[in-house]
């Protein structure tokens, strides 16, 4: 698969997407990037120059802020006309707990994590379906494969999102164009500051290796890293009987 | 000891005023001492403060966030030709690190030390207050903040200048020496005709004090395939403790024996990519594990050069003398560049480093029995490696400590910083 010339970023900001952005500025791609703060894009532009990105623009944008998103799209294809590329890599980690009473929390977490991408991904379908080539990679979460009882707000959103993917993969597929559902494990990464890092946990770098490398191949979903393909398939697979007596 | 880890410079003011007790900005911990330690308080990772700014290759300089690390900087310009003014004896450290630590390598009689390097950075300071600081602009917090081991403020970005070179390799000259007197005319003929040098000693030989001086310059071999590549990731791990008759005196004894005798001949010439050259020991990853579970104490010194022969001498006889033989023993003659910060370690004489598996108590004693050596010539002792020196040690060490501790923040304080006298 041909890698992506031109690439637009959602959620630049993010640890995983600069990660990701830094692998492809270094093979001389030009990138869109969109993020909520001004100074920071200003920051990782001039950052992803240096490293070897061939243009780079940006446009600030708010995940609840429907306006913003079709402006920034607007905005970059009307600077790249040729975009191939698309990731969209932000999300909110919202606290469980407080997701579970307070019912604006719980909506806003859906709305970021779901609702936000999918408006993204339905307003620029069109544009690669008439390009007819290209790759969407977008962050998922192994979180969405089974709701547990620790984060299943979080889990339902990227549940949905992986649902939606795997509906717009087997759409855009028949123009092939390639769409990537990303289920990265434990990140070590600003959003989870407040956990203690254990063994499963890697950097962010890692998970925008392994981006990196399934946009190259033109994989459909891909674990980051690997061994979650397995820690997810154990549980989804532990009956349910049993699964409601345990804490996961 | 709590960690902060700010997503980005605008967020390190607000991460200080969250917490209560003191912090200590810390890139990647890779001092060997209680420097890049906070106890009771926290540190602030500057991991995410990873950004690059600009780069010009007109003038060389770069600009960059202090939390960037020399192993990025040269994964991406080394292939286009440039390297590091000057570099320690590991990639894995930062921008703001190697400037909180003045740090020096194989080229600091051509080059200086990092310092040296440097154009300005901006510091942040606990009350929220920015400035800028260069040889021109807040000269004093300038000085105080290179080698200041991140007590002056968090370094938020620096503009430093870059190298050309011709390409990633090193043409380099292995030198046997069968005393200190060989090594002192070798270091002296050296100065001018080779970039870097430095010499690794077999101090248990006897008194002679034999040992390899290397040097080199950059080459300007090129390979079609393979022209100006970066180092690659470090490929060996050590997978666990070694177990504790690999550091006893003998096989000590007999690792320097085979070191010394394997190269046979006087002058062994070899061309080396960069990585093996700079950064043996970067090569394996968790290479401290070889020193076993107790782990293990590099013991730096720098002494000036009058007295610089004597002063050997007798740490080397000591040495002999002494029980805790050192496994490693690394010599180097500084240049006359003087040094930006108030505390930076390099001075014009010889630094000598000896790395000891720790054997606690006994080692300390004989380190101390050291250190009155180093103090008796007007030398002084690394911080960014020590781990036990006594206040007085420090202060006998750095003139400037008064005039540096006005510029300390508030805020800010290490293990380290209070152990030898500091708040």
């Amino acid at each position: 698969m041909a890698r992506p010339a031109k690439i637009l970023v959602f959620g630049a900001t993010s640890a995983i997407a600069f990660g990701t952005a830094k692998l492809f500025a270094r093979d001389g791609a030009s990138l869109y990037l969109c993020a909520r703060d001004e100074e920071d894009l200003k920051a990782l532009s001039a950052d992803l120059t240096v490293r070897g990105a061939k243009e780079v623009g940006y446009s600030v944008f708010n995940a609840l802020d429907k306006g913003s998103i079709i402006r920034a799209v607007d905005d970059c294809l009307k600077k790249f006309p040729e975009l191939d590329g698309l990731l969209i890599a932000y999300g909110t980690l919202p606290d469980q707990g407080l997701c579970e009473t307070d019912i604006e929390e719980m909506r806003r977490a859906v709305e970021i994590n779901f609702t936000s991408p999918a408006i993204i991904l339905t307003y620029i379908a069109g544009h690669f379906e008439k390009k007819k080539q290209g790759v969407i990679a977008v962050i998922s979460s192994v979180a969405g494969d089974r709701g547990r009882q620790s984060n299943y707000v979080y889990g339902a959103a990227k549940g949905a999102l992986t649902t939606f993917l795997s509906g717009l993969r087997q759409r855009l597929g028949k123009s092939g164009v390639n769409v990537i559902t990303v289920k990265p494990g434990f990140v070590d990464t600003p959003m989870t500051a407040g956990f203690k890092k254990g063994l499963l946990f890697v950097g962010p770098d890692v998970i925008a290796k392994g981006i990196y490398r399934a946009v190259k191949t033109g994989k459909s979903i891909a674990y980051v890293p690997w061994f979650w393909r397995i820690i997810m398939m154990i549980i989804r697979n532990i009956p349910e009987k049993i699964f409601i007596k345990i804490k996961l | 000891m709590g960690m902060l880890a700010p997503g980005s410079v605008g967020k390190v003011g607000p991460a200080i005023e969250s917490v209560g007790s003191s912090v200590l900005p810390r890139g990647l911990g890779r001092s060997y001492g209680d420097s890049c330690l906070n106890e009771n308080g926290y540190l602030l990772s500057t991991k995410w403060l990873d950004k690059f700014y600009g780069f010009d290759p007109g003038t060389g300089l770069l600009k960059c966030e202090s939390g960037v690390s020399l192993d990025e900087i040269l994964k991406l310009f080394v292939p286009r030709g440039w390297f590091l003014s000057v570099t320690p004896g590991t990639k894995f450290v930062t921008v703001g690190g190697a400037i909180a630590n003045d740090v020096h390598g194989k080229s600091h009689h051509s080059t200086g030390s990092f310092g040296n390097s440097l154009k300005q950075f901006e510091l942040l300071r606990s009350d929220g207050e920015r400035f800028i600081c260069s040889r021109d602009l807040n000269p004093g917090l300038f000085r105080a903040t290179v080698g200041g081991l991140g007590l002056t403020g968090v370094i938020l970005w620096a503009e430093f200048a870059l190298r050309r070179i011709d390409g990633p390799y090193i043409e380099m000259e292995a030198v046997k020496f069968n005393d200190i007197e060989e090594f002192f005319q070798l270091s002296e003929e050296s100065v001018h005709g080779y970039e870097h040098t430095v010499s690794w000693v077999d101090c248990l030989s006897g008194p002679g004090a034999r040992g390899i001086f290397m040097r080199g310059n950059n080459s300007a071999r090129q390979e079609p395939d393979e022209s100006r590549r970066a180092h690659g990731p470090s490929r060996k791990t050590m997978p666990f403790d070694a177990p504790p008759f690999l550091l006893s005196g003998p096989s000590i004894r007999l690792f320097n024996f085979l070191h010394f005798n394997l190269q046979r001949k006087k002058v062994h010439r070899s061309c080396i990519h960069y990585d093996p050259f700079f950064y043996p020991l970067d090569g394996i990853l968790h290479w401290n594990r070889l020193y076993g579970k107790r782990g293990f104490l590099q013991w730096q010194c720098a002494i000036p050069k009058t007295g610089k022969k004597r002063a050997l001498t007798l740490i080397l006889q000591e040495v002999v003398r002494g029980e805790a033989g050192p496994f490693l023993t690394t010599l180097k003659e500084f240049g006359d560049k003087p040094a930006e910060g108030l505390l930076s370690f390099p001075i014009p004489g010889i630094t000598l480093a000896l790395d000891f598996p720790n054997t606690g108590e006994k080692l300390f004693s004989f380190l101390d029995r050291l250190d009155r050596i180093v103090a008796d010539f007007g030398g002084r002792i690394y911080p960014a490696k020590d781990a036990r020196m006594a206040p007085g040690m420090f202060s006998a060490s750095f003139s400037e400590i008064e005039n540096f501790s006005g510029y300390v923040d508030p805020r800010l304080s290490s293990s380290f910083y209070r152990r030898v006298g500091g708040k």
